[in-house]
């Protein structure tokens, strides 16, 4: 209301104009978030994609010194069968020196009798740096350590997944698995 | 300009009774026909049209081959072959849209060095040069979600790499990543998304665009000698048809060459991986992004170091990042208060530097970083062994015979012997983009405020007219 008004009135009520106001521009607001809750969240996971975050493995086929690799819910997975020389070399090195520090059993899972198998190292198979997959023994490059090297910047890992030279911030992160027998794990997401 | 006067006159009985209600025709008459533009625009000075034409041909081409493409994983790759060989005239319609993505960008970047030559960001200019930030970065968002469709090995690890990035950000890092994902991974959730907004994008540029030209016609055009109209009798003349034919001519020249990309080279820009069908367990050797974003990329990379508690990647999303808002602030860093730089010596030389030093960073995000630019010296073999008695040792060798013949030997005699690359000392593109990316964000943050406040400009005219006299008769003689 503009002091021009010819008309003005002998009473103008502010603090209920302001109360309308204040009224008027938190519905709007609250309104706004309810409708824009479910406009964002569409975007998250679906039901049925974070159904598909699990998978059962039989690890007896995969050969000494080889691995294989599998997709889970898009993500790629390694699961390498190591030799003795490549446990030798893994548990051997000093990890205190390393970029991110882990010992090779702390990349393990026990089994159910609280054993460990250490030929069967298991780790995801994105690169710690931007998310490419390294290549390993079947592409015919191991890196300067032996485990895996990423081709997209140069990235080495060792026989553990451990980063040891290069970009990539962090350990191959080892994913929630389970035996479910000596032969077969499940992974989870 | 604004404050121009309407020259508008209907002449039918229909254009008056339209011109009463929805005044459309005034509005395009002033806006491109008889609308006041300074004399001297030099041919820097059309790639405006050619971009418009440029987005245009990329909404036509893409509306049609949205019709025949399928956004599946499984579908994705093969809809888009079937588009090249089976679709009529979907190979020409296919390639002009992916040549039009290179040819936009090629303009666009002429476009935004001529406006930072001119200084066509200062004021009274400034929003006119955001709406146009906006646009580059609307651009980039929609090539970059277009470049995933076709579900090439390229597609798929591209986005993995870019989204990849989000995950840098602290805390929230994550969460957002899976967010832009739709799941775990860069799935079909995620190329079904990318399919809606690519076709979202481009129109939501057409509505920046609109913003743009009218924030052009309210100050008017700069021009090559950066002085404002004084006098629009003398210093301007009327749009059309001095510069519907000028811009008209340019967008011929340009559809040539756009032609010869289209009809000789259509991948000559492209990447022969992304003709392979995208494989999440297998990354290309080298990704890189498309031409038009290895500048960006060459900045993402060069972050190599820590700073306190940000580590690289953080810091290397931060400085591309950084290297995009950076011109956003552009209006107020350059605190110089002539306009054009051909009247400042000193800035047009730093000016020509930062030309070079991005077309070199556009070099090296094409390069692994590891490589050299200037070896010194050569490379060696060294051959790390541990002999028969458990003595340890390694050796140096320039040839390869002679180290895998030790190799052997040690091997034969019960060794255990490897031989490793050891590269000789070199300058390599990781430090060659350090020192580019350096200077870009040097010749914004450093030199243009700095600059503006001690350099002595040149010969600035006092008038665009006067400009023009200056080059063809001595402004003291003016022809009748």
């Amino acid at each position: 209301m503009s002091a021009s008004d010819t008309t003005a009135p002998d009473h103008v009520d502010e603090e209920r104009r302001d109360f309308i106001h204040i009224a008027a521009i938190s519905a709007t607001v609250g309104g706004a978030g309810l409708v824009a809750y479910p406009l964002v969240d569409q975007m998250n996971a679906a039901g049925d994609t974070k159904a598909a975050s699990s998978l059962e493995v039989d690890i007896s086929k995969v050969p000494q010194g080889g691995e294989i690799r599998v997709l889970i819910g898009g993500k790629p997975f390694f699961l390498r069968h190591r030799t003795p020389e490549e446990i030798a070399a893994a548990v051997n090195t000093d990890a205190s020196k390393m970029p991110d520090p882990q010992t090779d059993e702390e990349r393990l899972v026990a089994l159910p009798d609280g054993t460990f198998n250490p030929a069967i190292l298991i780790t995801s198979g994105a690169c710690t740096h931007l998310g490419c997959v390294p290549v390993g023994p079947a592409q015919g490059n191991v890196g300067d350590y032996g485990g895996w090297y990423c081709p997209c910047h140069g990235s080495h890992y060792d026989t553990s997944g451990r980063i040891r030279k290069g970009p990539a911030p962090k350990n191959l992160p080892v994913p929630d698995y389970e035996w479910v027998t000596p032969a077969l794990v499940k992974i989870s997401l | 300009m604004s404050g121009h006067e309407s020259t508008y006159k209907p002449e039918t009985g229909f254009t008056k009774w339209l011109d009463s209600r929805l005044p459309i025709v005034r509005l395009a008459h002033d806006s491109f026909v008889d609308f006041p533009t300074p004399k001297n625009l030099n041919y820097w000075y059309t790639f405006g049209g050619i971009l418009a034409v440029c987005l245009v041909i990329q909404i036509i081409t893409g509306v049609v081959l949205a019709m025949h493409y399928t956004a599946d994983i499984n579908q994705a790759f093969g809809s888009v072959e079937r588009i090249m060989r089976d679709v009529p005239y979907g190979w020409l319609i296919r390639n002009i849209h992916m040549v039009g993505a290179s040819m936009f960008f090629l303009a666009v970047y002429v476009h935004m060095f001529r406006g930072l030559y001119y200084g066509s960001y200062k004021a009274p200019r400034e929003v006119l040069w955001l709406l146009g930030c906006v646009i580059y970065l609307l651009m980039m968002a929609t090539a970059f979600l277009g470049y995933m469709l076709p579900w090439g090995q390229m597609s798929l690890h591209g986005a993995n790499v870019i989204i990849n990035l989000f995950g840098a950000i602290p805390l929230v890092g994550e969460s957002i990543q899976s967010w832009l994902m739709g799941g775990p991974s860069v799935g079909n959730q995620t190329l079904q998304r990318f399919f809606s907004l690519h076709y979202l994008l481009p129109f939501m540029i057409a509505g920046v665009v609109i913003l743009h030209i009218w924030a052009l016609h309210v100050p008017g055009n700069n021009n090559p000698t950066g002085v404002e109209v004084q006098d629009t009798k003398k210093d301007t003349i009327p749009f059309h048809p001095y510069y519907t034919v000028k811009d008209g001519f340019a967008i011929v020249v340009f559809l040539i060459i756009f032609a010869v990309f289209v009809f000789y080279a259509p991948n000559v820009l492209g990447h022969a991986d992304n003709y392979i069908e995208a494989n999440p367990l297998v990354t290309p050797a080298n990704i890189v992004p498309e031409w038009y974003l290895l500048p960006f990329y060459a900045i993402l990379r060069a972050i190599t170091f820590n700073i306190g508690p940000m580590d690289a990647k953080l810091l290397g999303v931060i400085a591309m990042f950084g290297s995009i808002a950076v011109l956003f602030l552009l209006p107020w860093l350059d605190t110089s208060k002539v306009k054009s730089m051909r009247y400042r010596p000193v800035a047009k030389q730093f000016f020509m530097v930062f030309v070079v030093v991005c077309l070199l960073l556009g070099w090296c995000g094409a390069s692994n970083p590891d490589n050299a630019v200037i070896a010194m010296g050569k490379d060696k073999l060294v051959v790390n062994y541990t002999d028969s008695a458990g003595l340890e040792g390694s050796r140096v060798f320039e040839e390869f015979a002679p180290a895998a013949q030790f190799r052997d030997e040690q091997r034969d005699s019960g060794g255990v012997a490897s031989m490793a690359i050891e590269k000789a000392p070199a300058f390599t593109f990781k430090t060659l983009s350090q020192i580019l990316t350096a200077y870009y964000f040097a010749f914004f943050l450093i030199i243009l405020p700095v600059l503006g406040l001690r350099e002595r400009p040149k010969g600035e005219p006092d008038s665009i007219h006067q400009s023009i006299l200056g080059h063809d008769a001595p402004a003291a003689a003016p022809a009748e």
